[in-house]
């Protein structure tokens, strides 16, 4: 397993001969045009300003192979429950990228919704899917975001008619389960919400505890005039895997979104959110956890691109880094020519736990207009001595108390998660994380 | 209850206590006056097991060595120290940091744990103590409380804890005299013949509210006199003035003999 240096890129190129016979013609082209600018640029190196913080060198090692549907150990619903627990409203399962339907509950939906596998909607759209899906790769193009587009074979489709409602979370779980051989696997989905629809989507991303793996995935959402979606990530990947993600976020007249990271797992993650405001009045809230430990590299960039007037984002995000751990904030918000009234802000804390820890912070403006609003600022603090000393001295051990310190400070984050059954599920896994109890505990 | 035998603590290269001996026994209410930098808060958080000084010397608690333990260790073994600045401590909640407290200290008493029904029930008729509000159990711990209220809460914390041995740093700092009576008043009413407690205190005025057995005055990180509460009502008089220059080896004390 411990390969060359470009054991990955090797497997791909064994790849190049598969055919891919199922898919219509506009995708086969567009997957060969993805493949073909991965293998003409390869992948990105130290000296690519955007990939400046996470090193892929420990990824291309390892010869990754394509993940083929039923290579899964045949994994029950309650062990899905288990992994990634069950909210209540419909869940779609992908494991190894392939939809799971044994897995999932469509549950009752309003009328003209569609929440299903991308694979099935490709069957009956076709060419009407060809421009949104082309988009994150011809607008964001680097090598992960090729590779998914040229080889994934299924995620979620999630469409919601205007003026709709989907009153209950949609949660979508990506599980890994690939064994003794490192899989790879690039589940890639759209959501496509309405003009006045509302919809909440959770994303669960997890593995089999000791697996080696790479997920690649992509996730497009496109919000129409005056939409509203609240997105939730739980990356709980086991942690001698890999994962690479793409949030690209497209928004509409007056439309409000909003994104929970939260990463936990993986031993290196990259979780990049790129946002376009593209009509006025749009809102956007990015809030982000991220807790490395051990040898864990978590990397949260995130572009925030202000086209049009009127439009307001806000943006929090906290690390929590622990042993040699490494965690890494890159906000870059971009202001374009004639975007007035942009109210823009920026905030990034970062608790380090250790001597080793290590916490990277790049908040950059980029502002190209007048009459704006744009604030930005970062921290990298440790734990407050003093706090410590006013626990110990009423009976708290120390650890407990630095935990309980420690929770104190990431649950901020926490209350801001608004689906309550995925709340207190995160809650429940950052207190294990933290080793305290947890629970009850926020004022 | 408490042996203190030539107690030294040096901060930074500086020496604030230099050879402290005292001697509080069960049920005694003993009270520190001193002036600013005579090593009075400095005797309090040595006491609480603040790491931050190198000391030497012997404190015996209950006969055991008090400087080998831990702070944890030392609270739950009864000793309680109310914060002249109490820290505030955003997103832990009030309830739930005084019942992981009180359970630490429970579990060294081989007591059960209370729960947070049982807990509740137990800081309401505590909080009355007091006279605190029922929704500071719900605020983050000091957080937004006023100078007063962050008083209030340490006292409130000591009759939850039920401490044997409670030391107060300058519990009457900042409070006018309406939150000063509120204070006492619950202090006064944790007296108890197997408690003892350590009044540290720059005025006076505390003392006509808590009556103490013992008054000693700190200077310059020695105890240069001690007495009843007559010599309180000395101070207020006289000021600290002659026992600096006394604790400074300049020139004989102003006020009676040395201790």
């Amino acid at each position: 397993m411990s390969g060359t240096a470009n054991a990955f890129p090797q497997a791909l190129s064994r790849l190049q001969a598969k055919p891919n016979g199922h898919h219509p013609g506009w995708l086969k082209g567009l997957r060969r045009s993805a493949f073909q600018w991965i293998s003409e640029r390869g992948f990105p190196t130290a000296k690519d300003d955007a990939w400046k913080y996470t090193r892929v060198a420990p990824i291309l090692e390892i010869p990754f192979e394509p993940a083929e549907p039923g290579t899964s150990r045949r994994l029950s619903a309650a062990a899905v429950d288990q992994l990634a627990n069950d909210f209540g409203g419909p869940r779609l399962v992908f494991v190894n990228g392939y939809f799971a339907a044994g897995l999932s509950s469509q549950k009752r939906l309003p009328k003209g919704a569609q929440i299903t596998s991308l694979a099935s909607a490709l069957v009956d759209e076709g060419e009407a899917l060809e421009s949104v899906l082309s988009r994150p790769f011809r607008e964001h193009p680097h090598a992960f975001t090729a590779l998914n587009c040229a080889l994934a074979e299924d995620g979620a489709f999630i469409r919601v008619p205007a003026n709709t409602t989907v009153e209950e979370p949609i949660h979508l779980v990506f599980i890994s389960d690939t064994g003794a051989v490192p899989h790879v696997s690039h589940p890639r989905s759209l959501v496509l919400a309405g003009a006045g629809s509302r919809a909440t989507i959770v994303e669960t991303h997890v593995g089999i505890l000791g697996d080696v793996y790479l997920n690649n995935a992509v996730t497009e959402v496109v919000l129409d005039e005056g939409a509203t979606v609240e997105h939730y990530k739980v990356q709980n990947e086991t942690e001698t895997a890999f994962h690479v993600a793409l949030l690209d976020v497209r928004q509409g007249r007056g439309s409000k979104f909003s994104t929970h990271s939260v990463a936990l797992g993986a031993s290196i993650a990259r979780h990049e959110v790129k946002v376009a405001l593209e009509a006025s009045g749009a809102e956007v809230v990015l809030n982000g956890l991220y807790m490395p430990r051990g040898e864990q590299h978590l990397d949260n960039p995130t572009t925030i691109e202000h086209a049009a007037p009127h439009c307001t984002s806000r943006e929090l995000y906290k690390g929590v880094v622990d042993g040699r751990g490494r965690g890494v904030f890159d906000g870059r918000i971009v202001v374009r020519p004639g975007a007035m009234k942009t109210d823009a802000s920026q905030t990034n804390k970062n608790l380090l736990l250790s001597e080793s820890a290590q916490a990277d912070t790049r908040p950059r403006l980029e502002i190209f207009a007048d009459d704006v609003k744009c604030a930005h600022g970062a921290t990298v603090g440790q734990l407050d001595q003093d706090a410590v000393f006013y626990l110990r001295s009423r009976g708290i051990p120390e650890d407990a108390a630095r935990g309980l310190l420690t929770y104190a400070f990431a649950n901020e984050m926490l209350g801001l998660i608004r689906v309550e059954p995925l709340r207190s599920h995160v809650e429940r896994l950052v207190a294990w994380r933290l080793g305290t109890g947890g629970g009850g505990m926020a004022a | 209850m408490l042996n203190i035998k030539n107690l030294h603590a040096k901060v930074e290269g500086r020496d604030v206590l230099r050879g402290i001996d005292l001697r509080v026994n069960a049920g005694e209410v003993h009270a520190i006056m001193g002036p600013n930098g005579s090593g009075k808060s400095t005797l309090a958080q040595v006491l609480a097991g603040r790491e931050a000084y190198q000391v030497t010397g012997e404190v015996l608690y209950e006969g055991k060595d008090l400087l080998a333990m831990p702070p944890e260790e030392r609270a739950v073994a009864g000793v309680f120290l109310a914060f002249q600045y109490p820290v505030e401590i955003p997103g832990v909640g009030n309830l739930y940091f005084l019942r992981t407290a009180l359970n630490a200290v429970r579990k060294q008493r081989s007591l059960e744990e209370l729960d947070a029904m049982d807990f509740l029930a137990l800081a309401k008729e505590r909080m009355k103590l007091v006279e605190m509000d029922q929704s500071f159990m719900n605020r983050s711990v000091n957080e937004g409380f006023s100078g007063g209220e962050k008083k209030r809460n340490e006292i409130f914390q000591m009759a939850i804890l039920e401490p044997k041995l409670a030391i107060l740093d300058e519990t009457d700092s900042g409070l006018d005299i309406d939150a000063l009576r509120i204070v006492a008043s619950g202090v006064n009413a944790l007296r108890a013949k197997d408690r003892a407690m350590v009044v540290i205190t720059h005025y006076q005025r505390l003392l006509e509210y808590i009556v103490p057995d013992r008054v000693h005055v700190l200077a310059n990180g020695r105890i240069v006199k001690s007495g009843d509460n007559d010599l309180a009502l000395e101070l207020e008089k006289k000021g600290y003035a002659g026992f600096e220059l006394h604790a400074a080896g300049h020139v004989p004390a102003a006020v009676g003999a040395t201790p």
